[in-house]
């Protein structure tokens, strides 16, 4: 089960503790004005710049995490013709080989859902506060922490 | 003021926990917040010029005036985002 989940008409986007039901995020995007779904899956890889990686671990900022991801379906909306979009991501242990997101998006022509899809990864990958740490043959890692820039400034504007 | 402090990954790792409280004089911006807590922990020193910060879940600069109560996030880099285009959405 989802330890939280944000349902609702425009999209849904969770954290889960456990492993992610694809069909479940597929669901949430399935309906009869699509012609199209894509996804999009990333999963737990045995390797990494030559380490032996024995599984990933995953730390969010949960609240703010589901906000940004809302965030990055406001703007697929906006610049794609996308029916629904919907997010998963997963915390905690990911071993080799199962899914820490997944990512669905319909459409009612394919190149919208394409699109939007390779977006929403993208962006999350940039912007959502999710933390992933390597485990590997020999020790762990935070990845980003050794050659991470900061988040660009001038992308949110300071508050009055 | 009073505002909450939010540790994340190897943030949380280096300053041994998750939380904490911190004061600030009043019209305090993130970056005096950021420079206390270096003070406090000099752990967090390195990461200067790579972490990020949130102000309320949203994402804020350092010149951002802090308010009594505020929510405040250190976030260390996220995943992927070195290798993908930074373009402005």
């Amino acid at each position: 089960m989802p330890a939280e989940a944000i349902p609702g008409e425009m999209g849904v986007f969770e954290i889960h503790t456990k492993s992610i039901d694809v069909d479940r995020v597929i669901a949430a995007v399935a309906n009869p004005a699509a012609g199209a779904i894509a996804t999009f899956i990333g999963t737990t890889r045995e390797s990494n710049e030559g380490r032996r990686v024995t599984r990933l671990e995953y730390e969010a900022y949960p609240e703010m995490a589901v906000a940004e991801m809302r965030r990055i379906g406001d703007v697929a909306r906006e610049r794609w013709a996308i029916s629904e979009i919907a997010i998963a991501h997963r915390v905690g242990i990911v071993p080799v080989g199962e899914a820490s997101v997944v990512i669905a998006v319909s459409s009612a022509h394919r190149v919208a859902a394409f699109e939007a899809c390779h977006f929403a990864i993208d962006r999350l990958k940039e912007v959502v506060p999710i933390w992933k740490k390597e485990h590997f043959e020999g020790g762990e890692l935070w990845i980003g922490s050794q050659t991470g820039e900061a988040f660009p400034t001038g992308q949110r504007a300071p508050r009055p | 003021m009073n505002v909450r402090v939010l540790f994340f990954a190897s943030l949380r790792e280096k300053v041994k926990k998750s939380e904490t409280r911190q004061t600030v004089a009043d019209g305090a911006t993130v970056g005096d917040l950021w420079a206390s807590l270096c003070r406090e922990h000099a752990a967090l020193e390195p990461m200067t010029a790579s972490v990020s910060f949130a102000v309320n879940r949203e994402y804020a600069t350092r010149d951002v005036v802090l308010s009594d109560d505020d929510e405040v996030a250190l976030i260390p880099p996220v995943s992927g985002g070195v290798d993908t285009s930074r373009a402005a959405v």
